[in-house]
């Protein structure tokens, strides 16, 4: 066990490294010259060379990454090429906390839906109940973002004018229940499924049979003896989701018009500011394997018959 | 032998016997089929061009001429609907073939039955592309990858002398191949791996390597038939994630350009970047719908197809 942990934890820094060398070149080789973006119509060349000498951008590609993730490891990610003289970490922490709060309320709706319905679906295995709920939720999880969205804004801030369609005021704000309920929905199907799945396995499971057998309550057997071994493959996806976090909601951001990582992420791939690219991809990373890490420790400590050797 | 054939016509028969008591899934495999094929037939089935425009007549309702309408630039959306499946069609199928069945099933192949330092190679690899957010990463390739590739399609023009490469519009099927590629192997690369490590332990083919059979005729006699229904699954669930990691591409400018049409494309054109366009919204519902429901049949058949095979091939659940 401990050998394990020792292992994952070198792994991990290492893993990390080789995202930010991957993006890193795919900054220096990828179209467009961030100096020519900065100077825009009083580019000349010899302007433009004094200024990549000065930020290092002629040396070679290895020693400016070894330079960057030196800056990064103090959490000194450079500065945007398009919003000049600030700096990423400045530029991006707002965004980060506007996410996370859409992505938080999301994830609220989504268990709060997704784990009842799962739980009701699974004890209804059989009945006519669950292939309802399961298709229900199928539905939904099939849904495309890009129609509940705007068929969302469409009928409640169209027609019915109960909320504003777009836009971005925190939590308390109206306009947060469109975008949560966008991703929310979604999540909560994937909860559905997860939840039924475990469950009706756990339900057949040896010791739940010994338990009823037993005389044990129905209550007791369901909330006791299932419910919790149910929720160990949850956990998994728990994790994906908190680390969801960093990335932002792409699209639901997009669309509704939300100033998190999502919308900055595509702005600066258009723009091609990369400085803001490595940054949130950096981020995201590391919340996803950070989050991977936690949830192989949190099995072995809810499952004691896993053993990570 | 001749046992052998036997046997395995057999396992294949159960097999389809098997899901064609699955309703549900039987009906999902009709309804895509149909839309492949809609898709596959594009150039005899749509009415007109995707780029035939009629400037008299956009943004017009649906009726006899436009069974659904056309869209700003007077293109009949029907026709663009149906060329987008074919988009679909093709960026699923070269998906599936280079990510899942070459890539992964490959790799896997390799992984498992040599291990030591290529399994840990490879191995390592997925983790490390896994571990980038997905999204981000195919954005990030695409936007990187276009001007480089479309560079080389031209010198190629050039220095072959011919010319219709680019108009044919491989360069965009490239470049969401390459970007996708990195989604779609890990998954069946891990899969195959682990079914090889369970097999290649089993006593007939320890058996048949110790009577001096070769390590392809015992990869492609003794362990790849086995590790087809694990492979059919995990391609099947990927095919969805594939379709949709278009649309998206295509939806952020980055896929299929026009006018080329695509469902994603189709889509950015009704609620694009900017935000979903309320007059379009409120007055031409159906330019939005159109595309949308036969993504989200694709999606949700797909899933349910996934569902079925995964009941009929994991015997545990049976």
């Amino acid at each position: 066990m401990l050998k394990y942990i020792f292992r994952r934890l070198i792994w991990m820094p290492i893993l990390l490294l080789f995202v930010s060398l991957i993006v890193f070149i795919l900054g220096v080789y990828g179209p467009g010259d961030p100096i020519e973006v900065q100077l825009g119509n009083n580019y000349d060349e010899v302007n433009a060379d004094r200024i990549r000498e000065k930020m290092g951008l002629n040396d070679p590609v290895l020693v400016q990454w070894v330079r960057y993730v030196g800056n990064a490891a103090k959490g000194d990610f450079g500065k945007s090429y398009v919003f000049k003289n600030r700096d990423v970490s400045e530029l991006l922490i707002p965004k980060l906390i506007v996410s996370a709060k859409l992505n938080i309320i999301s994830f609220a709706i989504a268990i709060s839906l997704g784990i009842p319905l799962g739980f009701y679906a699974a004890i209804n295995y059989g009945s006519s109940k669950d292939p309802f709920v399961v298709i229900i939720s199928l539905f939904f999880y099939a849904m495309p973002v890009f129609f509940t969205a705007p068929l969302l804004i469409l009928v409640f801030a169209l027609q019915l004018d109960l909320v504003p369609a777009a836009g971005w005021g925190g939590v308390f704000d109206k306009r947060i229940i469109l975008p949560a309920l966008t991703v929310g929905i979604p999540g909560a199907a994937v909860f559905v499924r997860l939840i039924r799945a475990s469950m009706i396995e756990v339900l057949d499971s040896d010791y739940v049979k010994l338990a009823r057998a037993k005389g044990v309550s129905e209550i007791k057997v369901l909330w006791k003896h299932a419910f919790r071994n149910a929720m160990l493959p949850v956990v998994t996806i728990m994790g994906f989701s908190l680390a969801g976090l960093f990335g932002g909601s792409l699209i639901v951001e997009i669309l509704y018009g939300i100033p998190g990582v999502g919308r900055i992420s595509l702005d600066s791939v258009y723009s091609r500011d990369y400085p803001v690219i490595m940054a949130i991809v950096l981020l995201g990373s590391s919340a996803l394997v950070v989050a991977n890490l936690i949830i192989d420790f949190v099995y072995t400590l809810v499952d004691p018959r896993i053993e990570m050797l | 032998m001749i046992n052998n054939e036997i046997r395995h016509t057999s396992s294949m028969r159960l097999f389809i016997q098997n899901f064609s008591r699955k309703k549900l899934g039987v009906a999902c495999l009709i309804i895509v089929s149909l839309i492949y094929l809609v898709g596959i037939f594009a150039p005899l089935l749509a009415p007109y061009d995707y780029s035939e425009t009629n400037l008299l007549k956009t943004q017009a309702g649906p009726d006899f001429e436009n069974l659904l309408g056309t869209d700003r630039l007077g293109r009949d959306i029907l026709s663009r609907v149906i060329w987008g499946i074919q988009t679909t069609v093709i960026v699923t199928i070269t998906g599936l073939l280079t990510g899942s069945l070459i890539l992964g099933l490959f790799l896997g192949l390799l992984a498992g039955f040599y291990k030591g330092i290529f399994d840990f190679i490879v191995m390592r690899t997925g983790e490390l592309v896994s571990s980038f957010p997905d999204i981000l990463l195919i954005i990030l390739l695409a936007a990187t990858l276009r001007p480089r590739i479309t560079n080389l399609f031209y010198q190629i023009e050039d220095n072959l002398n011919i010319s219709g490469l680019i108009s044919s519009g491989i360069i965009d099927y490239l470049v969401i191949g390459i970007a996708l590629l990195p989604l779609s192997w890990f998954g069946t690369m891990r899969l195959i791996r682990a079914q090889v490590f369970s097999i290649r332990e089993i006593e007939y083919v320890q058996s048949a390597r110790t009577s001096g059979a070769s390590t392809l005729r015992i990869i492609t006699k003794h362990i790849l038939p086995n590790v087809i229904s694990p492979l059919i699954v995990t391609s099947t669930f990927g095919l969805g994630a594939v379709a949709l990691s278009e649309v998206i591409l295509s939806f952020f400018g980055l896929g299929v350009q026009p006018p080329r049409p695509s469902l994603g494309a189709m889509l950015s054109d009704v609620s694009g970047r900017g935000g979903a366009s309320v007059s379009v919204l409120t007055n031409h519902p159906e330019q939005l719908l159109s595309p949308i429901i036969v993504i989200w049949i694709m999606i949700f058949c797909w899933n349910i197809i996934g569902d079925a095979l995964t009941d009929i091939l994991n015997p545990k659940k049976n």
